[in-house]
């Protein structure tokens, strides 16, 4: 057992090898920040990690003078709200159009091109059009990731109900499904699982369609946030919320995938 | 049991003649065993029979009525293979077929039916000897005991007509002993009429009422597709009938 392909790290070693790039990561920062401040005590690029505590505390545990909120709060908050309403929308649209496309074969004919061309049109090229229509407010900005995410969920269900063995469609209505107990017992059930991946998938496109959205129209918010204190280079701020959104994404990642593995079980052995 | 009669059935895939002018008549409670070469159309009747192809040209009548081409409850099928449901386990995928044709707005059973519906799915787990396996996913099962459940989930509905395409080809040979027993007593019990297609002769002898060959009986080498198969030969293995009736 030399071969380099056959070689595996025991329990201690992956989870070590796991948080080297991190520590790594850090060190490099640390080092360089501490070079460029040594040279400059003024520089902005790479504050120093004191700094960052000051940030979070002055953002996170005081209430802003202006507005008499905490700021960080407010904006996950509002992130937050508009991210999950607009995967929840998506979710529900994806999971029951692709059903219907892959239960239905007239559904399929009908939908599935449109859908795959809808797909095709760039969500940040028609974002202003959604301004337009749909003001400033929070319905464009929701309606932004609806719009990215929406066609690609679809697809993949579809796609994931196309799988699904011919055998178990016929064996079914030998026991006397119909189309919709075929679809509800049958299919749906085992497009969930998928449905979770895929929305765990989108979840990268579905942040930046929302930062993209807040960035050009709003108040609060993190994605606002980051490219208001842009104007002042304040990078003591951009870097924890950069960090901070990256802890949540990263989060419903996690959370989506324990989901997946307390929910559907079964899927897991394949 | 049903009656099944075929009347001058050809099935053609364009030029290519699969079948041609299949006469048969099937008596109630009849085992069929059917077997031939690869490609000589006994998988494709027996997909005529479930309703998922239409002949070309010919008939299929099930007790003197024209078959309707669709899957239905009256002709249970069990396939090679990929016929359980994965995300059930096994009492599931026995209850789901009381439930199908139970529940037809929710395709589930509640209450007093749901109970009654668990007692049927357990007594015949028990004689399928698989009760203790009756939590477990279908991935989590043996390759004999997987199809051991899609036989009992196909006779749990108690079809008039019980289809079986090569159901023991992906087994063991060492279980197929087991699986043929099962099949006898389910078949006994439940006093169905059976096709079987097989690979296996000795299988289809120790089997069946009734084996059908299948072959070619014109062979043209220039156009190998111009001729379809039909029934060769149509073996009475009167025994069994006998001992039931």
């Amino acid at each position: 057992m030399s071969r380099l392909a056959n070689l595996h790290p025991g329990r201690g070693g992956t989870i070590l090898l796991g948080l080297l790039p991190f520590i790594v990561l850090v060190f490099a920062y640390v080092l360089g920040s501490n070079t460029r401040l040594q040279e400059n005590p003024d520089d902005k690029l790479l504050p120093a990690p004191s700094s960052f505590v000051d940030t979070i505390e002055r953002y996170a545990f005081q209430e802003d003078r202006r507005s008499g909120e905490r700021l960080w709060w407010t904006d996950t908050g509002a992130s937050l709200e508009r991210l999950l309403i607009a995967l929840g929308i998506s979710g529900a649209l994806g999971l029951s159009i692709g059903l219907a496309i892959g239960a239905v074969p007239y559904v399929r004919s009908l939908l599935l091109p449109f859908v795959a061309a809808f797909g095709m049109i760039p969500p940040l090229a028609i974002l202003p059009i959604l301004f337009i229509v749909l003001g400033l407010g929070e319905t464009a900005k929701v309606a932004l990731i609806v719009i990215g995410i929406t066609p690609i969920v679809i697809r993949d269900i579809a796609l994931r109900a196309s799988e699904i063995p011919h055998e178990q469609l016929i064996k079914a209505q030998t026991l006397g499904a119909s189309t919709w107990t075929l679809s509800i017992r049958v299919l749906l059930p085992q497009l969930l699982p998928r449905l979770i991946d895929t929305v765990r998938l989108n979840l990268g496109c579905a942040w930046l369609f929302l930062i993209a959205a807040e960035a050009i129209a709003s108040t609060e918010g993190l994605g606002y946030r980051i490219f208001l204190v842009r104007r002042y280079m304040a990078m003591d701020v951009i870097l924890p919320y950069v960090a901070w959104i990256t802890t949540l994404a990263f989060a419903m990642d996690y959370g989506l995938r324990r989901a997946r593995r307390t929910f559907f079980p079964w899927a897991e052995a394949n | 049991m049903a009656i099944v009669t075929i009347r001058r059935l050809w099935k053609e895939y364009g030029e290519q003649v699969v079948l041609e002018n299949l006469n048969l008549t099937i008596a109630d409670g009849e085992f069929v065993t059917i077997v031939g070469a690869s490609g000589c159309g006994k998988t494709t009747l027996l997909r005529m029979l479930l309703g998922v192809e239409k002949p070309t040209r010919g008939e299929i009548l099930i007790d003197g009525a024209p078959l309707v081409y669709e899957p239905a409850p009256e002709r249970g099928i069990v396939f090679q293979r990929y016929s359980l449901f994965p995300h059930l386990t096994v009492t599931r995928n026995l209850l789901l077929g009381l439930e199908l044709s139970g529940a037809h707005l929710t395709g589930r059973l509640f209450g007093r039916a749901r109970r009654q519906a668990l007692e049927q799915v357990h007594a015949l787990l028990n004689e399928i000897g698989l009760y203790a396996a009756r939590d477990k996913y279908p991935s989590q099962l043996s390759g004999g005991m997987q199809q051991r459940l899609s036989i009992a989930q196909s006779v749990i509905c108690q079809p008039k007509i019980l289809l079986l395409d090569e159901p023991f080809g992906a087994l063991d040979p060492g279980i197929t002993a087991d699986m043929h027993e099962l099949i006898l007593r389910l078949w006994e019990k439940n006093r169905m009429t059976v096709f079987m297609v097989t690979h296996d002769v000795k299988e289809s002898f120790q089997l069946g009422t009734r084996l059908l060959v299948f072959d070619k009986k014109r062979h043209d080498p220039h156009a190998p597709d111009a001729y379809g198969a039909t029934v060769t030969y149509d073996i009475p293995l009167n025994r069994r009938l006998r001992a039931v009736a």
